[in-house]
């Protein structure tokens, strides 16, 4: 099944929750929709699923124009961030009740719902909680019942809407690899919404950055991460050092001090500078593009992380190998092995 | 043996004194002394014997002054019949176009969003702000033969006041915040997501209504209807008004007490009331049952 998004625009009032979307997701695919609170993600999510209806633009699912369905129609599976589990009902009756809300003609009769509702719940592998009441499960529980029940109804596309957010880190985490290999298994084309980087790159095939109700960029987990399209993007994800440069004549000046930076196409004027953190290498005084005193060292598992005041008076943090011989009041050289130049 | 001994011992130690004397400044720190607590504790058992089990004593002793036998009797009279079924009627009447309407009413302000929300939710609770002798009044206003709609009404010969239409229109008046008001919270704070998950499921409005909504609002709905039922039996002031006192035809059963009270039949008045105070008990039971359960209902829902 293929989803196809085009032009779409949401405004809440004046503010434009969706500011033209474009987007096709191809038949199989496990895509991420990442970005920051407000840039839109959810609303785009809940368009998909008919839950919401856009101010312009299209939404078309395997061909057919979605947006003349209504949600119930479009036969989508929906997980919520609070897992919106019917409270009254048990965690049986909650699976089942696609099954027996569909039209008397097509209904399954007793016995192959039931088959059916044990077959969901052996490969969300909580068999054993069939009689229990959403009140009485954990957070990791009740989100594997919601994933459940949404693909009781054997949905053309599977929606999760911050399927983890609600979750402490430990659970996300063993959720995130099991969602993988349950995508891997029954194989259906599903969008994700997190605000969570490293979910994103993890779990997703491919990933969609949005700020503002825009897509910034479109792009497997590696392309996002090394090749950011965008300042926003870079400074997005993966922990970045940002720097105010200037470029001017083919040179790249911080401050008044021009870096040993090459500058060729680059636009003339204000720009970002973007390195990671730990792309910077250290070396001894004058040997890189900066040089800067070492304010203090902590340690952070492999890695230890050290604050530095850049000669030029601004202050970053850089991640060393720990092998890496650094002290506070050290003088130090800093060569960024990659980095990009944004204008603006 | 040896153990008392040396409990005795530690205790008359100073440093066991100090202990006792530091752990009766925190008794006082948490509270007044014994004497305040007693009399402020008599003082609200003295206040509730007066004004609350003293008149609910006095009405079913009244009732039974004469026995058992009058008691019946006076419950047996046509005209008590009468304002009982009078009473039931109306009550039935007023409940059920309040508890459509204040479903609707709840439903449409806890989730959607419209302009006129807050307007619409002050003007449901404009019932409880007015005299219910002005609600009475305004249907006299509207119905009566020098009202508004008064010559139309006369000319088709269709009688609202002085009959069992006006005593239903005021009642309802009267009571309709109850339902609505039980559930605009409780509906406000489940939200939508469940209703959402549903139609994404396949059900229909009706099925999503029915399976999911109504079962999560049921004690709600059951705490408005009960609250709204006994205010709509017990109304005096609106039904007064618009009632005419016809005997044995527009009298509910508040309205019978006072006018057997007038005519110094104090038997059959305190028979009727008994009733009435039959009914607040068994309401305030089934509140308390009721708000239990509302109460259950949302712990299971905070884990």
């Amino acid at each position: 099944m293929t989803i196809e998004v085009k032009n779409l625009v949401k405004k809440f009032g004046n503010f434009a929750a969706l500011d033209g979307v474009d987007l096709k997701v191809d038949s199989g695919e496990l895509l991420a929709l990442l970005g920051p609170s407000g840039s839109g993600k959810t609303t785009l999510l809940r368009i998909v699923a008919g839950l919401d209806w856009p101010d312009a633009g299209e939404v078309v699912i395997n061909g057919e124009d979605a947006l003349a369905q209504g949600a119930r129609e479009r036969h989508v599976g929906f997980v919520f961030q609070h897992y919106a589990l019917f409270r009254h009902m048990s965690v049986f009756e909650n699976v089942a009740f696609g099954l027996r809300v569909q039209p008397r003609a097509i209904r399954k009769d007793q016995v192959a719902i039931r088959a059916r509702v044990k077959e969901l719940l052996d490969l969300v592998q909580l068999d054993w909680l069939a009689d229990r009441y959403p009140s009485q499960l954990s957070g990791g529980q009740r989100q594997r019942i919601a994933l459940a029940r949404a693909l009781a109804i054997e949905p053309r596309i599977l929606l999760l809407d911050e399927p983890f957010g609600a979750l402490d880190a430990k659970v996300r985490k063993e959720l995130r690899k099991w969602l993988r290999s349950l995508h891997h298994e029954i194989n259906v084309t599903s969008i994700f919404v997190t605000h969570d980087q490293e979910e994103a790159l993890e779990v997703a095939n491919r990933v969609v950055v949005m700020d503002k109700g825009r897509i910034e960029q479109i792009g497997s987990p590696d392309d996002v991460y090394e090749t950011p399209a965008s300042a926003f993007v870079h400074g997005f994800i993966g922990e970045s050092i940002e720097l105010p440069v200037q470029v001017e004549g083919g040179v790249v000046r911080l401050g008044d001090r021009p870096l040993r930076l090459a500058a060729e196409g680059l636009a003339p004027g204000a720009s970002r500078l973007f390195v990671r953190r730990h792309d910077m290498l250290i070396g001894p005084p004058g040997s890189g593009a900066f040089e800067g005193a070492v304010q203090h060292v902590r340690n952070f598992g492999p890695v230890q992380r050290a604050e530095v005041a850049l000669s030029g008076g601004q202050t970053i943090e850089i991640d060393a190998p720990r092998d890496r011989e650094l002290r506070a009041g050290d003088t130090i050289g800093l060569e960024p092995r990659r980095y990009r130049i944004f204008a603006g | 043996m040896t153990m008392q001994i040396a409990d005795t011992v530690s205790l008359s130690s100073p440093e066991a004194k100090a202990r006792a004397r530091a752990a009766a400044a925190r008794n006082n720190l948490r509270t007044e002394p014994q004497a305040v607590r007693i009399a402020i504790i008599a003082l609200a058992i003295v206040f509730l014997s007066v004004f609350v089990v003293l008149p609910l004593v006095l009405v079913f002793a009244q009732a039974f002054s004469r026995g058992l036998l009058a008691y019946a009797a006076a419950l047996a009279e046509p005209e008590a019949l009468a304002a009982i079924k009078l009473t039931l009627v109306v009550a039935a009447i007023s409940v059920s176009v309040n508890l459509i309407f204040g479903l609707v009413a709840a439903w449409a302000i806890a989730k959607f969003e419209f302009t006129g929300k807050t307007f619409l939710i002050t003007l449901i609770d404009l019932p409880f702000s007015v005299s219910p002798v002005i609600s009475g009044l305004v249907f006299v206003l509207l119905f009566g033969a020098q009202g508004y709609f008064g010559g139309w009404l006369r000319d088709h010969d269709i009688q609202i006041l002085f009959a069992v239409p006006g005593i239903a229109l005021a009642t309802t008046f009267v009571t309709f915040p109850f339902v609505a008001r039980a559930l605009i919270p409780l509906m406000q704070e489940q939200g939508t997501q469940e209703e959402e998950a549903a139609i994404s499921l396949g059900a229909s409005g009706l099925q999503t209504f029915f399976r999911v909504t109504l079962p999560n609002i049921k004690w709600g709905v059951l705490y408005g209807v009960l609250l709204c039922n006994a205010r709509a039996m017990g109304e005096f002031g609106a039904v007064s008004v618009v009632s005419g006192h016809i005997r044995g035809e527009t009298n509910t059963m508040p309205l019978l007490v006072e006018i057997l009270y007038d005519e110094y039949q104090f038997v059959a008045a305190f028979a009727i009331a008994s009733l009435l105070a039959m009914l607040a008990l068994i309401t305030l039971i089934a509140k308390t049952i009721l708000e239990r359960r509302l109460e259950d209902g949302e712990e299971s829902r905070d884990h």
